[in-house]
């Protein structure tokens, strides 16, 4: 039997793959569910698995090279399967790969990127013959347009939803690349391979969904032609940090036999998801027709990557501890850095949180990351002068700027939970509460 | 049952329904002395005599409208079209007149009448006398449309036609007139209209058909089931009213359609049904429905002309190889 190996999109947004590098080589054995290849996508870095058994025959796509979801970029085949009608796609690959990939026409021969020397050799003959099939095996294969849609029949799309497989992870085999019934019956037959979570989806008792009144629908239509179509305001708070920073370094002592340590972004991460227990409103995705309000708080917290920004979530920070939300981060953070995070580890969360501390800003604001209805922009302590009890005095002090979809959240709303965060801050034995 | 042709099916609903109805009568060019064009009513003028056998002149808007007149004087009027090419004259009496009487009249008269006669191209009879003309009287609310493919439909569904109250085109085909098949002796066999008739059971594509047709869809299926392929022949049987129960089934069943039609394409009985069929079977479509049907262009006389012209086996086998992508 022959299996194509596609670039498949390995997140929600994907449309073109590079290749980073094939765990497996020519020749090799394959079972289903191998990992073959590790693939960047937009977000991340994704292992692509095998959907069939053999023998890894063809590698199109080298190492470096980009192609389409849905080109083919391999074949697993039987040792004696004749694989040639599949061979013709590599013109359309290679050709993406050379333009798409530098590193992949130095590495090896720049004419011949994807065609290995041996295929070379027992194909010289038929350049003219597998001319014909080439074009009609390219464009067999390419079931995503750019756009995104998935070409399928009604019928393959009924059955797909029926058995929950996501037509984006099945090989079409009808024109076009369409994806047609015996298709989805033979991907319920073989099994697509499980990680199909694309994203992460709350559990039904995780959450409240209060039906939008039509004075809230009005608010909203009205701050959305005004402002855009997430209608933001801010809300700014400064604080007096001494009492975090008292905690913080009574905490680290008593961890320093185990050599852990925990940090002030860590403490105002467990303080806001307590201040969001108490504020619901504010934990909540705006959908229009209702708003998702949260009993669980999952905190996405913005992490600076080389080249753009991700925000891992730490799922339930409502019942995690200090330790463990910092370790969770730190974790998450440094696999973000490496583009190894999962759709499901940067998706779904309620709110988020950015720091910019560390870089010096004394206050910003943030962008909401929609359906969220808000997030906080943290920055640094500052040593500044301020006057109790009518001395002026030297406090280390912070301010925080929550931007607020004003759709979902009011003025009043907003800056009670940020009341509520402050009284946390100032007096962290208040996050026990 | 008893073997019998197509032809004799019809003289025998014909008579029965004589038998039965005194109101029945049969109008037409050379149906008495002559017994018929096509010899369908052979043996009537004796059984029944020239009161109820009636030969007309060759004048088809005149004794359409007088059957017309008939009807809504309380008879039951077959008339016989020497072929429905001919029935263009009176077109204007079937349509304005016949499928209009009873809703224009607020009920008072109901039109119980049947206009006969063979439809399509039979052999070499050039453009103006190979039209296949189903659409002419299925286009227009008012009147039902029958087109029988067999000897036991042919029987079954003229009695039924007969017995309605309505205006029926009732297209019968010159080249099935000596087509033999098996006929229920029952002289109370009557098929109601509106049913289709599945003439071949298969899982892998639907051929969509009616009339004279069905033989080029079996002919057709036998060529695929060589190849592996099995097909389910649908015989609408009639075109107005439409069994669309049945066509949902069988798409529900093979998820790809053929269409086959004797007539031209634009406007055509497959313009209607395909839409049919995508309103309420999309989800279960798994490819774009084709049709088979005559060349848009009027018949040719030559015979090889004529012979790449009309649908055949071969295009339907090539039209269902590619709604089934192989």
């Amino acid at each position: 039997m022959i299996t194509k190996v596609h670039m498949e999109a390995l997140s929600p947004t994907m449309e073109e793959g590079q290749l980073v590098q094939w765990l497996k080589s020519e020749g090799d054995d394959i079972s289903n569910g191998d990992i073959l290849a590790e693939i960047e996508t937009d977000k991340a870095t994704m292992e692509l698995v095998a959907r069939g058994d053999g023998v890894l025959r063809r590698i199109f796509l080298d190492a470096g090279g980009t192609a389409e979801v849905g080109a083919v970029i391999g074949v697993i085949a039987g040792a004696d399967d004749d694989i040639s009608s599949v061979e013709g796609a590599s013109g359309g690959v290679s050709a993406g790969a050379a333009a798409g990939s530098t590193e992949a026409a130095s590495a090896t021969e720049p004419a011949e990127a994807a065609t290995p020397p041996a295929a070379k050799a027992e194909s010289g003959q038929k350049e003219d013959a597998a001319a014909a099939p080439a074009v009609e095996v390219a464009h067999m294969d390419a079931p995503e347009s750019t756009t995104g849609r998935v070409k399928a029949s009604p019928v393959a799309r009924r059955l797909a939803e029926e058995a929950g497989i996501e037509l984006s992870r099945i090989a079409g085999s009808g024109p076009g690349g369409r994806i047609v019934k015996r298709d989805v019956e033979k991907a319920k037959e073989e099994g697509v391979s499980a990680p199909a979570p694309s994203s992460w989806a709350p559990a039904a008792d995780e959450y409240e969904d209060v039906s939008t009144s039509q004075m809230r629908k009005a608010i909203a239509k009205r701050l959305v032609q005004s402002i855009g179509p997430v209608p933001t305001f801010y809300l700014t708070v400064d604080l007096d940090m001494s009492r975090v920073i008292e905690a913080r370094k009574s905490i680290n002592a008593m961890l320093e036999s185990e050599g852990r340590k925990v940090s002030i972004n860590d403490i105002v991460l467990k303080a806001v998801a307590g201040a969001l227990r108490q504020h619901p409103n504010c934990n909540a995705h705006w959908h229009g027709d209702y708003v998702r309000r949260f009993n669980a708080v999952h905190l996405g917290v913005a992490v600076a990557i080389d080249d753009g920004l991700i925000t891992p979530v730490v799922r339930n920070a409502h019942q995690k501890g200090l330790i463990q939300i910092g370790a969770e981060v730190r974790e998450m953070a440094a696999r973000a850095r490496e583009k190894r995070l999962k759709p499901e580890e940067y998706t779904g969360a309620t709110f988020s949180v950015s720091n910019l501390g560390m870089f010096g800003i004394h206050e910003f604001t943030a962008i909401i990351n929609p359906p969220e209805a808000g997030i906080l922009a943290v920055g640094g302590i500052e040593e500044t002068p301020v006057v109790v009890d009518g001395d002026v005095v030297v406090r280390p002090r912070m301010r925080m700027t929550m931007s607020c979809d004003h759709r979902v959240i009011d003025g009043a709303q907003g800056s009670r939970f940020l009341q509520t965060l402050k009284t946390m801050l100032e007096e962290p034995t208040a996050i026990l509460l | 049952m008893a073997v019998m042709t197509y032809r004799e099916a019809l003289n025998q609903a014909l008579r029965e329904e004589m038998e039965r109805d005194p109101d029945v009568f049969l109008i037409g060019e050379e149906v008495a002395e002559y017994d018929g064009a096509y010899k369908v009513s052979k043996g009537l003028l004796d059984e029944f005599g020239d009161q109820r056998v009636v030969d007309s002149p060759i004048s088809e808007l005149g004794f359409t409208g007088m059957s017309v007149g008939a009807a809504m004087a309380g008879l039951r009027p077959v008339v016989e079209f020497m072929t429905f090419n001919f029935a263009f004259l009176a077109i204007d009496q079937v349509i304005n007149s016949a499928a209009k009487m009873y809703y224009m009249s607020e009920g008072q008269f109901p039109m119980p009448i049947v206009f006969r006669g063979p439809t399509g191209a039979a052999l070499q009879l050039s453009a103006q006398h190979s039209q296949a003309c189903e659409t002419y009287y299925s286009h227009a609310p008012g009147c039902k449309v029958v087109t029988p493919g067999t000897p036991a439909d042919a029987k079954g569904l003229l009695k039924a036609a007969i017995r309605d109250n309505d205006p029926v085109a009732f297209m019968e085909g010159e080249l099935l007139y000596n087509f033999k098949g098996e006929v229920p002796e029952d002289d109370d066999f009557v098929i109601p209209l509106g049913v289709a008739d599945l003439k071949r059971e298969g899982s892998d594509v639907s051929i969509v058909t009616h009339g004279k047709m069905i033989h080029v869809a079996l002919q057709a299926a036998g060529k695929l089931e060589k190849d592996g392929i099995e097909a389910d022949v649908l015989d609408l049987r009639t075109i107005r009213p439409l069994d669309m129960d049945a066509i949902v089934e069988t798409v529900k069943k093979t998820n790809r359609v053929v269409y086959l039609e004797e007539g031209w394409p634009y406007a055509g009985t497959g313009a209607q049904i395909v839409t049919m069929i995508q309103e309420e079977a999309f989800d279960h479509l798994d490819a774009p429905i084709l049709r088979v049907t005559q060349a848009d262009i009027p018949m040719p006389y030559a015979k090889n002309l004529e012979m790449l012209a009309k649908p055949s086996a071969d295009h339907v086998v090539e039209a269902v190889r590619k709604v089934l992508y192989r």
